[in-house]
């Protein structure tokens, strides 16, 4: 581990979550077993692995997006600087604002593109007009968007195409300023030049956000993330530097994978 | 190469088949479009509109029915949609797993295949015959509870056809249920709802077994809710039923100005739908 940190030099890191002994359930189905892991503050984690590795689920754990389903449930701790956010009496709205997320398939809001973004901010802060507006030219920027829209931000959101959904997707999640962004899989539906955007965009965005990223393409992963994690049937096989686990990894099992030998 | 002359033999078979099938099913609906119009536009005239229903032998309109209609079916729209959409609502976004939303549903869904005639008398039963006379409010009361079970299911099936992500989307946000509900899914279910609304105002236009019982008819003017109602389909059941033409011309009349405003909010609710897929 000390080998690859001198791969890429940083500053000391900061952990901004962390789960310690997390297990998670559908029902009786085990998804996630014994996961122990640090999420670094203001650098990209790419969670790698085969369908159905419970990657996707332990991205969904990091806002609690299972407590909208009765059946699904979580032990252990997840910390979020330093709280466990798996408490009975962490507000969860509170949590969603302070880590964001972005889906597989661009989801805007049947409103305006403006209304799109300005929707999250006056659920969190009292903003006069003039400040929400701000806000969101601040967040279109930020998402790259800006340039593109700026003239029709009354338009509905769904007219944007699927790559430009998507950024507006992440100006949404950014305007109401989290901690944490969480985006599973985001470029997945889209074209390689809306891909390539998107990817620059998120090392854009790390110098501001801690970012967690579920991908099926490794070489995502690769390009994007500072560290990865390999998970195999809901456990944590490798978790690394970025460059580490892709050249030399320590497992057996995430080099047959990476390799393209199993997956 | 004979496979393929047999299939295109099947082929040919099938389709003969299932246009003989249509063309039977539009024989009827066309007849029944022609025959109202045919016989609907004769009695159409500057009156009908003008003038309250007359007695025999002399001439008259439909004012009094028109107007009577717009009240019962504009009031007990007004009454029901709220009702349907909140419990739709609470069907689809709250009560989904609940014995109380399980339960809601299979009643709706009873109350929705229920034969008008027996809402007309159960309002008879509980209200008509209590008060002890027939009334506008009554008739209201019993087009209204046609009107609830309509919207509750398709208010319920539009915001179960939202896909999850978006619901999740909006969660993810931090925002409280009340605000996804509101501001996002039944926002984005919108235009299925209002297609829900006026499919319920099509159907209760030409209701007549519930307006027998309730709000029965009215020969004169009157706007008063206590008081009986005139209304197109009880005026065109007495007026096709009797023996003077020119009761049975205004009834013609009365049925194409229903067929027409039943077909123009098809045809707005169609229109509707087509700009929601569009979106």
């Amino acid at each position: 581990m000390s080998d690859a940190m001198m791969i890429e030099p940083q500053v000391a890191l900061e952990t901004q979550m962390a789960f310690r002994d997390f297990d998670f359930y559908y029902g009786k189905f085990h998804a996630l077993k014994r996961i122990n892991l640090e999420i670094y503050k203001r650098q990209v984690t790419a969670f790698i692995g085969p369908s159905g590795c419970g990657k996707s689920t332990l991205l969904r754990t990091m806002n609690r997006m299972y407590d909208l389903y009765p059946e699904q449930r979580a032990t252990g701790e997840l910390l979020l600087d330093g709280e466990n956010v798996l408490d009975r009496n962490v507000d969860v709205n509170v949590l969603r604002a302070k880590v964001g997320m972005v889906f597989q398939k661009p989801t805007p809001f049947p409103m305006s593109i403006y209304e799109n973004i300005a929707f999250g901010v006056r659920l969190h802060e009292r903003l006069n007009k003039g400040l929400v507006t701000e806000r969101v030219e601040w967040a279109l920027r930020k998402a790259a968007l800006w340039d593109e829209v700026k003239d029709k931000l009354g338009q509905s959101g769904m007219s944007l195409s699927g790559g430009q959904q998507q950024r507006l997707c992440i100006a949404r999640g950014i305007a109401v300023k989290p901690e944490v962004l969480l985006l599973d899989e985001p470029t997945s539906a889209l074209d390689p030049i809306s891909t390539m955007r998107i990817e620059e965009l998120i090392t854009e965005l790390k110098e501001e956000f801690t970012i967690a990223i579920v991908t099926h393409n490794m070489q995502q992963a690769a390009r994007i993330s500072d560290f990865t994690a390999y998970m195999y049937l809901g456990e944590m096989i490798e978790f690394g530097v970025t460059d580490q686990v892709f050249i030399k990894p320590q497992k057996k099992q995430t080099e047959d994978y990476i390799t393209g030998r199993f997956g | 190469m004979q496979l393929l002359t047999q299939r295109k033999l099947v082929n040919r078979f099938a389709l003969t088949l299932s246009l003989l099938a249509m063309s039977f099913g539009l024989v009827w609906l066309v007849w029944i479009l022609w025959t109202t119009l045919d016989l609907g536009l004769v009695g159409l005239s500057w009156e009908l509109f003008t003038k309250m229903t007359p007695p025999p032998g002399e001439s008259g309109g439909l004012l009094n029915a028109i107007v009577g209609s717009i009240v019962l079916v504009g009031l007990a729209t007004l009454l029901g949609t709220p009702i349907g959409v909140l419990s739709g609502i609470y069907i689809a976004e709250y009560g989904q797993h609940t014995w109380l939303g399980k339960t809601t549903r299979f009643v709706n869904d009873i109350l929705l295949s229920a034969p008008s005639i027996v809402i007309g008398l159960f309002i008879y039963a509980v209200y008509v015959a209590r008060v002890g006379k027939f009334s506008a409010i009554s008739g209201v009361l019993a087009l209204a509870l046609i009107v609830i079970p309509v919207v509750v299911a398709t208010t319920e099936n539009m915001l179960k056809l939202i896909p999850a992500t978006l619901r999740e989307a909006a969660f993810a946000l931090g925002a409280p249920k009340r605000a996804v509900i509101l501001s996002v899914t039944l926002r984005a279910a919108r235009a299925g709802v209002i297609t829900g609304v006026l499919l319920a105002v099509a159907r209760i236009s030409g209701e007549t077994a519930p307006l027998l019982f309730t709000a029965l008819s009215n020969q004169f003017w009157s706007l008063d809710l206590n008081e009986p109602m005139a209304n197109l389909p009880v005026t065109i059941f007495k007026f096709a039923m009797s023996p003077f033409a020119d009761w049975q011309r205004i009834a013609w009349a009365g049925v194409f100005l229903i067929t027409a405003s039943v077909l123009g909010l098809n045809i707005i609710t169609r229109v509707l739908f087509r700009q929601k897929h569009k979106n």
